[in-house]
């Protein structure tokens, strides 16, 4: 059935989404607010012939898709945010493997075990390490039910590209709300680039592939993290961001996920009160949009910052600006999602 | 048009239904929809709501400080959401349960036996909440009736032909049940 529009549950779209983006192994472990995900692929996934597994914990879970990916298949696993602080060790481990796969994180309120509310608590895991060492994923925030469709296949695109995790980064509302969003249910399969470095038998190779994270010897381990840090360097090409009425704005809203959508909305409000402000979204938070951040701001009074979180982003949003535009910031946390008056409220108090 | 809804009740009530079918029908039009639903704890102590925006523009926020229409399905509801109701905005009560009345004096309160003439039209209170919307659709007229008859048919279509005649039944009474005696308080 080709793509149709459908009124559609933000974690279903991503359950369809991985589907599209030639999942082959699901393993996870139960959590809310993102359990319609493996639920979803619960059945969908055999239906394929393709593989999914409940998991006894996310720790084994982790080292499933570690294990999967190791053998060339695209493997994803998705949790809620203390889930996916157990998970922290094996992304690090697979990181340094330099394997591709999906981690999945829909937001919820912490520390701790937290709430079951949405959240952007998370930013910092995300994209600053979260395990041990200097590694980075590949992290991509959607903002509505049609990019929770379709990013799964563009983080299994980009983690193939650079052969490193890519984390979809969500929220308790993008997961829970419906939207119209085109969808398919049996979308072409993607093309997968070949992988000889997989561990899937030697097929008359004359080597043996190795998959590994430990390196012993302080330069070996040093020669492969420069060749790490070589590889970010070079995933800024694949920086994505997207704005709204930014041009003739004198307050630029920065905001990402749910967020960007609260301020979206506060945006428009302060329109209506006479201040022109605009949004811009980072789409990737790792590669951060640092210059297209800092372009944007050169002609703007302010800049307000928006998350679900105590400030996270607006760290890299101040680097970005480097001290030339005023950054405030604007969080809630726990839980708790303002609304879009009170967006509106902070972005004319930056205006005065 | 940016229209906000909270459509609130009792666990079973079929308010997420509702929301969906708003939701679903907005979509028949291309016209841009949210649907939130609550789904804190508060779901195990038996009450749901969900929030329904529709807009004809790219739609920010799911959720707002204050609502054009709010339905509250039972008396809980309308006590934690009518505070929430814009000045001049909809209050839709259902009336067969809820034996107060609002304390807003500044929104346009209407009082709908929707258990009553879900019992009458269709056998069983359990399409109050499809009268509701059709109340609902009456007063507000943000989208097509057909469109929401649409919806209905796409919803209960598994269920089969009986349930979606039933339904669309439910919302022609709803669409009905609206004159000067719905804005009656008890």
């Amino acid at each position: 059935m080709p793509a149709k529009m459908q009124l559609t549950k933000g974690n279903e779209a991503l359950a369809m989404g991985a589907i599209a983006g030639g999942c082959d192994c699901f393993f996870g472990y139960p959590i809310t607010p993102q359990n319609e995900v493996p639920e979803v692929l619960s059945y969908e996934m055999p239906k394929r012939g393709r593989v999914f597994v409940q998991a006894e914990s996310e720790v084994a879970s982790i080292n499933m898709v570690y294990g999967a990916a190791a053998a060339g298949k695209r493997a994803m696993t998705s949790s809620s945010s203390p889930g996916v602080s157990l998970m922290m060790e094996g992304l690090s481990y697979i990181a340094c493997a330099e394997l591709p796969c999906l981690i999945v994180n829909v937001m919820r309120g912490g520390p701790g075990l937290g709430s079951i509310t949405p959240s952007q608590g998370d930013y910092f895991q995300a994209c600053k390490g979260g395990g041990h060492g200097d590694y980075h994923s590949v992290v991509l925030a959607p903002w509505n039910v049609q990019e929770m469709y379709e990013f799964p296949a563009l983080a299994f695109e980009l983690a193939d590209r650079y052969r490193c995790p890519a984390m979809l980064l969500a929220d308790g509302v993008l997961g829970a709300m419906m939207e119209p969003a085109e969808i398919s249910d049996d979308a072409p399969p993607p093309n997968v680039p070949e992988k000889p470095w997989a561990t899937n038998g030697r097929n008359g190779r004359a080597h043996k592939n190795v998959v590994n994270s430990l390196v012993i010897d302080p330069y070996g381990l040093r020669d492969h993290n420069l060749k790490l840090q070589a590889k970010y360097k070079a995933m800024e090409c694949e920086t994505r961001w997207d704005t709204r009425d930014v041009d003739d704005a004198e307050i630029l809203v920065v905001a990402y996920g749910i967020s960007a959508r609260l301020a979206l909305s506060g945006c428009k409000l302060a329109r209506k009160k006479g201040i022109k402000a605009g949004l811009l979204r980072p789409i990737t938070l790792f590669p951060f949009p640092s210059k297209q951040i800092a372009e944007c701001a050169r002609n703007k009074k302010r800049i307000l910052v928006v998350e679900l979180s105590a400030g996270q982003m607006v760290e890299d949003v101040r680097l970005a600006v480097n001290g030339d535009v005023p950054v405030d910031f604007y969080g809630e946390m726990g839980g708790v999602i303002p609304s879009p008056a009170e967006v509106c409220e902070k972005i004319v108090e930056a205006a005065q | 048009m940016l229209e906000e809804t909270i459509l609130a009740g009792f666990g079973g009530q079929g308010v997420l239904m509702m929301g969906k079918l708003l939701a679903q029908a907005a979509m028949e039009e291309g016209t841009s929809a949210t649907w939130l639903p609550s789904y804190g704890p508060e779901m195990r102590g038996g009450t749901a709501n969900c929030i329904v925006v529709l807009s004809d523009d790219e739609i920010g926020s799911p959720v707002s400080e204050q609502y054009d229409t709010v339905v509250a399905m039972n008396q809980p509801s309308l006590e934690k959401f009518e505070s929430k109701v814009r000045p001049g905005g909809t209050l839709l009560i259902n009336k067969s349960i809820v034996p107060i009345k609002t304390s807003r004096n500044d929104v346009d309160a209407y009082y709908i036996e929707a258990n009553d003439i879900a019992e009458n039209e269709c056998g069983t209170n359990r399409s109050a909440n499809v009268v509701m919307l059709g109340a609902l659709q009456c007063i507000r007229q943000k989208l097509k009736p057909e469109s929401i008859e649409k919806a209905i048919a796409y919803a209960f279509e598994a269920k089969g032909q009986k349930v979606i005649d039933a339904n669309l039944k439910a919302f022609a009474a709803g669409m009905n049940a609206i004159d000067a005696k719905a804005t009656a308080a008890p």
